[in-house]
């Protein structure tokens, strides 16, 4: 359904894109995962048409981006990140009369859809308020709408729940989850915990080359190493550098109270860490065994490839 | 989808209230040149202590007065106002992150500019049909009443003057990619047109030229300017196809 190979972007000396490849399932929700900077926005942007690749193809619904005589947008539905609209216009007259129109969706229809999706998105009592009195939550949510109008086969949702608040991201994840199968889904996020509940598939992004493209589970299973949590009774002064430079351990993180260890080696890990912690004299309240996250993964990956260059 | 981008564009014009400072500013203008022709030799006789002999040298107002002000009055006001509330028309949608919502949906580029030009002239359109009626009534009732016919041209001729300006506005506020940028392309290629205007020959082709065909088709001349006319023509359809082409190409 979306196919991108080798995109290449380079905005004057900067390497946005290095080389970029994915591929998206129809009816599958994509999750495109990627620290700052590392490419997500502009290969929404290039998918979108808002920018020209330097380099590579990409296509969407076997329609290739950019090519004279084929527009996706058509069929194609766009969430930019921190949507922008005519602050002067109602959240009504930007679904109904002009951006329904814009999708050729005759008046009655319009009227109709538009209706609907501020019933949907949660705005139907705002829907007659000028949209330059709107919360940047509300503006998500009328961009959410706006992407929706045409009943695209295809959305691009760059950062869709970012500005939301707890129960305003729940509702529109649970959007999401309902469109699971109808249309396929590409959604850009920093919240790996959003992640891990809606997508099927997730593509890790790092320095504009794709690290890692699988399914969710299969993910979790064959690239997150072991977790060991340790809670301490006094807090954590002086852990890092105990336990760093251990050799079973991989990466090390340090709140107030807890250390969070990826190990290679979780048999090895907990008789060496045990041994350090009683060699110390540390008391320590917890030590556990945890399930990786997605985040987990995340950082393990990234943190990896960024060690390698 | 150009009558929604149209559409769209009259509606912010309204609701932004640029429409209501058009129609009011040319509105004065036409209702102001009669009665300035009319009333500043009035004024000056009054000044004290004047010489008999200055005050015999100051003329009588006549309808050539009038239809100078109005012409003096309306390239002065309607070139600051066209410039003003034209430059900003693309550069500001582009800073506000307006452009890309609106280039996310399956539209022509080309078609949003076109649109923003065709929504701009026809306000100034209509907002120079209020400051003729005004200027038409006002000089009937304190000079005579105009030619309707020659009046209407002399119009048209000065929709068309604007409308060079305009496009110079709407060229700049495309090529930029912030207000300020658009505001000192729109000014720079004033400043370049009117000193082009002021070389001999090539005078002949610039926009000044249809203000004197308008004066003179009004007091009853029989100059016309037709190089003036098609240059212009041009000059506005070149900038309008360049600004369509940049906007096709630009990353927004």
């Amino acid at each position: 359904m979306i196919r991108i190979e080798n995109l290449v972007k380079h905005y004057g000396e900067v390497l946005a894109l290095d080389g970029l490849s994915l591929n998206v399932e129809p009816g599958v929700v994509y999750g495109f995962l990627g620290p700052n900077g590392a490419g997500k926005t502009t290969t929404m942007r290039i998918l979108s048409g808002l920018a020209r690749p330097t380099q590579g193809r990409a296509w969407i619904l076997d329609q290739e981006i950019g090519q004279v005589g084929t527009d996706v947008r058509k069929l194609i539905g766009v969430l930019p990140e921190e949507p922008a609209f005519y602050t002067w216009m109602t959240a009504r007259e930007y679904l109904r009369d002009f951006t329904a129109p814009l999708y050729g969706i005759e008046k009655s229809e319009a009227s109709r859809r538009a209706e609907e999706l501020l019933e949907t998105v949660g705005l139907a009592e705002a829907g007659k308020r000028r949209i330059g009195g709107f919360s940047r939550g509300m503006r998500q949510r009328l961009g959410l709408a706006q992407a929706l109008v045409h009943r695209p086969k295809v959305l691009l949702l760059d950062e869709p729940v970012s500005a939301l608040d707890p129960s305003g991201r729940k509702e529109v994840l649970d959007l999401i989850e309902t469109l699971r199968g109808e249309i396929t889904i590409l959604l850009s996020t920093h919240i790996l915990a959003d992640v891990e509940r809606v997508c099927d598939v997730v593509g890790i992004i790092n320095q504009g080359k794709m690290i890692i493209q699988a399914h969710r589970d299969e993910l979790l299973a064959g690239y997150a190493l072991p977790i060991i949590e340790v809670e301490g009774n006094n807090g954590t002064a002086g852990w890092v550098e105990l336990f760093e430079h251990l050799p079973c351990v991989e990466n090390i993180q340090v709140t107030n109270a807890t250390a969070r260890m990826l190990v290679k080696d979780v048999i090895s890990a907990q008789k060496e860490l045990l041994k350090t912690i009683v060699n110390s004299g540390i008391a320590v309240r917890r030590f556990e065994i945890v399930r990786p996250s997605l985040e987990d993964v995340f950082l393990q990956l990234t943190h990896r490839e960024t060690k390698s260059d | 989808m150009f009558r929604t981008l149209i559409s769209k564009e009259f509606l912010e014009q309204r609701r932004t209230s640029k429409v209501l400072v058009m129609f009011i500013v040319f509105f004065v203008v036409g209702l102001i040149s009669p009665l300035l022709a009319k009333y500043t030799p009035v004024l000056l006789r009054m000044v004290p202590d004047l010489p008999a002999d200055f005050a015999a040298l100051i003329p009588e107002p006549t309808l050539t007065d009038a239809i100078g002000q109005y012409l003096k009055n309306a390239n002065q006001f309607g070139i600051l106002l066209v410039l003003v509330l034209t430059m900003g028309l693309v550069a500001q949608e582009k800073e506000r992150g307006t452009a890309a919502m609106l280039l996310i949906k399956p539209i022509r580029r080309s078609s949003v500019v076109l649109a923003k030009w065709a929504a701009s002239m026809g306000v100034l359109l209509a907002s120079l049909v209020i400051a003729a009626t005004a200027c038409y009534i006002y000089t009937a009732l304190l000079f005579e009443p105009l030619p309707v016919g020659e009046f209407a041209l002399l119009n048209v001729l000065l929709w068309a003057y604007l409308s060079v300006y305009l496009t110079v506005a709407l060229l700049a506020s495309t090529l930029a990619r912030s207000q300020t940028m658009a505001a000192a392309g729109a000014f720079g290629g004033l400043v370049i047109l009117l000193i082009l205007g002021a070389i001999p020959r090539v005078n002949d082709f610039m926009p000044g030229k249809l203000l004197e065909w308008g004066a003179q088709v009004v007091l009853g001349g029989d100059k016309s300017y037709w190089s003036a006319l098609i240059a212009c023509t041009a000059l506005v359809g070149l900038m309008l196809a360049v600004a369509c082409l940049r906007f096709e190409r630009e990353e927004i």
